[in-house]
């Protein structure tokens, strides 16, 4: 049987080249490839909230939070009562957390090929998503591993901190082409030496 | 653009957001008990006040939650937002 992991294709495998080519010491982009990703619904104060609570080591409980980190699993806040973890390609969150939540109410999805996941990172990283980003995106308010639903080139996406020039975009897979296309675009200025 | 305070995500541009009619109508307890009339009535007869009025909006750009909000139709002021299933705030201050 043909192996699922060599056969799959990432939505942006067509722009690598020019990805490669646009990135630059000002700004670089990249696409994050086969996280996984899993949707979390439960209501606080129920056990469901309170067993995936004490497996993932906390849930963020505002806007903006995110519990834990991009090197390890990291679960963002999308509304009180839902939640996204991410982590790295195959590692069987899905399943995982599947058990740990059991039978009490709650859900928890795989819905890891739903957005594609691209970084972008340098010192003009925030100047590009500022060109089209409504929210503010200076370090004063957006701090380090925090995470908003936001647009961008105006595609809903969540938007992800995870250093201090870098930033992880993600929409849906069938709006990532777009995306990625608005990005260079709007890196051609910091591609050229300043004068 | 005008801002719009999600109980969840706070300020927010208002074109992140969608409009859901007139909040506070509570379903009848008995469908079956009302007359045509009065089905009518529940399904598409609103008040129409100028100055504030209590509607539900939902913040689809962002948090994807319902929540209401008092707004005044003739300023467009958004005097009070709150969770679904909250209480009307009293709001002071009349049309401005
Ligand atoms: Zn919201």
């Amino acid at each position: 049987m043909a192996d699922v992991q060599e056969l799959r294709r990432s939505p942006l495998v067509n722009r690598t080249q020019e990805m490669e080519q646009a990135s630059g010491s000002a700004v670089s982009i990249r696409e994050v490839r086969f996280t996984t990703q899993v949707g979390l619904r439960a209501e606080p104060g129920t056990a469901g909230y309170a067993a995936l609570e004490t497996h993932l080591g906390g849930l963020p409980e505002r806007v903006g939070d995110v519990v834990g980190d991009v090197d390890s699993t990291a679960v963002l806040w999308l509304s009180p009562d839902e939640f996204l973890a991410v982590n790295e390609p195959d590692s069987g969150l899905a399943e995982t957390l599947t058990k740990v939540l059991g039978d009490h109410s709650g859900q928890v999805l795989d819905l890891s090929a739903n957005r594609a996941f691209i970084e972008i990172s340098g010192p003009a990283s925030e100047l590009v998503l500022r060109k089209s980003c409504p929210l503010d995106l200076h370090p004063r308010t957006w701090k380090v591993n925090q995470a908003y639903a936001t647009e961008i080139a105006q595609t809903p996406v969540i938007l992800w901190k995870v250093g201090e020039f870098t930033w992880r975009i993600a929409p849906r897979t069938s709006f990532a082409d777009h995306v990625v296309s608005w990005l260079l675009d709007a890196m051609i200025e910091f591609s050229h030496q300043e004068v | 653009m005008m801002l719009i305070d999600c109980p969840y995500c706070g300020p927010r541009n208002e074109t992140e957001f969608g409009y859901g009619g007139e909040a506070h109508i509570a379903y009848p307890k008995d469908p079956y008990a009302l007359s045509d009339a009065e089905w009518a009535e529940f399904l598409f007869y609103r008040d129409n006040p100028k100055g504030d009025f209590a509607e539900r909006w939902v913040h689809n750009g962002g948090c994807r939650k319902w929540f209401n909000a008092v707004r005044d139709t003739l300023t467009y002021q958004f005097k009070a937002t709150y969770p679904a299933g909250s209480a009307r705030p009293n709001v002071s201050g009349g049309t401005q």
